[in-house]
């Protein structure tokens, strides 16, 4: 239990149109580790993941990216924190005009700066961790949406984040395509990626998740192991939250998932 | 008939050849200071502050709100007599032409600038910026690329109209195709056969120009950003 803190969020606040959206959240990611974000939709979740990136920039509050407290003042530190912090976004907004190869590629060249063949072998090798390494010159018009979402997990996952966010990644898609999509977060959660996950897939999170963290109303209101929260006697706002979820799917699906992740 | 392609070869072609420069140098800057205008004037109305955006949709409302005929004349006949102190300006009708059409058609332009502009989901953007671009790479890679090919055949047919609708710089006394082809009409008195050139002089005009840009739209096609064009 001592991996180092990749991620620290403190006290982040943030209003919109006068309506308080964050209220002072707080928590930490350790090395390796995958905190999952559960909560009813206008919780805050997607407005939280892109305050620790600054795609919306909290109006007060830290985020420490391996100890060091990111000035969001600062273009240059910005830009820097963002080269580490993989974003994974419900949508995929994959990059229409490019194929799935140059989607991965084109800030390995842009920001990072890599000659044209190192980025292309870097993004063929990222496609093929998640499966398309023969879908590479297809544009996203050509891919379903399972496929995007996995050409979006290899474009992030190229530029070598420290931390991925993902912001409800299988929730735009097809029932039969969220497993394609769930089996590459799997694989990252055990290959030890540190990652922030937004989701309504409890059950299938609970298996992963080293920590529940469950809003509402811009606060986190819960937090804890999944099995913890989980447990059909805890009285937990997670617990009624899963087990409602699961019966509007009517696939009973909410209860502890089994041994945790080695 | 006979007559008529001796005609046609002997007084029509020479005639219409020396307009047809004319056109031509009317044509060229016009359009390219209407793109030029238009794609200013479009990214400054999606992206401008809001003043800024205010007079510009007024200046596009303006001119696609008013003839061109009237339009033209103002710059011909009108702008001499609006003094600014003792300054007044005045334009040759080739200036007028030019200005005129590229004003005009800088409004239509910038209407399918915005609109190529508009279609970039937001989501791009923000993707780009996550992955560490800056404003400037997000724009130039990911948004330019995609307006383009959104706003091009929009652009295109803009252009063929401008081809067509220069035919108007004529009224202002511009010796352009239209308004050497009507000289020759009035002095020999065969219209029929004149105007008949006439227009085939513009059909050939605007196949060149639909041909160069339908080779321009293959060119830059791809999955999901088939033109669509009638
Ligand atoms: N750009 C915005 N303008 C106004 N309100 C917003 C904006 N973004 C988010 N909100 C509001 O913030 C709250 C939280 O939204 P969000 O972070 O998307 O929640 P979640 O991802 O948990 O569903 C919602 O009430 C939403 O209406
Ligand atoms: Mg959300």
């Amino acid at each position: 239990m001592d991996d180092p803190v990749i991620l620290r969020v403190e006290n982040i606040v943030k209003t919109i149109g006068g309506q308080r959206i964050l209220d002072d959240v707080s928590f930490s990611v350790k090395k390796g580790h995958l905190k999952v974000l559960i909560g009813p939709s206008g919780a805050g979740k997607s407005t939280l993941l892109s305050c620790i990136n600054f795609l919306s920039p909290p109006d007060s509050g830290t985020i420490s990216l391996d100890g060091k407290a990111v000035d969001g003042k600062s273009r240059k530190e910005l830009l820097a924190l963002r080269q580490q912090v993989g974003m994974i976004f419900q949508d995929f907004n994959l990059f229409d005009h490019l194929s799935a190869l140059d989607n991965v590629r084109v800030a390995l060249v842009k920001v990072k700066g890599l000659d044209k063949r190192a980025a292309t072998n870097r993004a063929m090798e990222e496609l093929a961790r998640v499966g398309l390494a023969d879908k590479s010159t297809l544009y996203p018009a050509q891919l379903s949406g399972g496929q995007k979402q996995r050409v979006s997990v290899a474009r992030a996952l190229a530029m070598d984040p420290k931390v991925l966010l993902l912001d409800e990644p299988t929730s735009a898609l097809d029932p039969e395509l969220i497993g394609e999509v769930l089996t590459v977060i799997r694989d990252l959660a055990d290959l030890g990626m540190t990652m922030v996950m937004a989701t309504h897939q409890i059950s299938f999170s609970a298996a992963l998740a080293d920590e529940f963290l469950f809003m509402e109303r811009g606060r986190i209101v819960e937090r804890g192991a999944p099995s913890q929260l989980l447990a059909r006697d805890s009285g937990s706002r997670t617990q009624s939250f899963c087990a409602k979820l699961s019966e509007l799917a009517g696939d009973g699906h909410c209860e502890i998932a089994p041994a945790p992740r080695a | 008939m006979d007559g008529f392609i001796a005609f046609a070869w002997e007084r029509i072609i020479p005639t219409l050849d020396a307009g047809l420069w004319t056109s031509i140098l009317l044509i060229v800057p016009a359009s390219l200071f209407g793109v030029a205008i238009g794609v200013s004037v479009g990214a400054l109305r999606v992206y401008g502050p809001r003043p800024v955006v205010k007079t510009l949709d007024a200046y596009v409302s303006l001119f696609r709100g008013t003839p061109l005929v009237v339009q033209l004349y103002f710059w011909y006949f009108a702008l001499p007599y609006v003094r600014i102190g003792d300054f007044a300006l005045v334009l040759s009708p080739m200036w007028a032409a030019i200005v005129g059409f590229a004003l005009c058609s800088g409004a239509y332009q910038s209407e399918y600038i915005r609109g190529g502009l508009l279609s970039i989901k937001r989501g791009q953007l923000r993707a780009a910026q996550a992955l560490g671009m800056t404003p400037f790479q997000s724009v130039t890679s990911v948004v330019l690329p995609q307006a383009f090919r959104r706003a091009l055949p929009g652009c295109g047919n803009e252009i063929i109209y401008l081809i067509k609708y220069s035919s108007l710089a004529s009224i202002i006394t511009v010796s352009d195709l239209t308004g050497m082809g009507r000289s020759l009409a009035k002095s020999s008195f065969r219209n029929t056969e004149v105007f008949v050139v006439v227009g085939l002089y513009y059909l050939a005009l605007v196949t060149i120009a639909s041909f160069l840009l339908k080779i321009a739209e293959k060119k830059l096609e791809i999955p999901g950003f088939e033109s669509k064009r009638e």
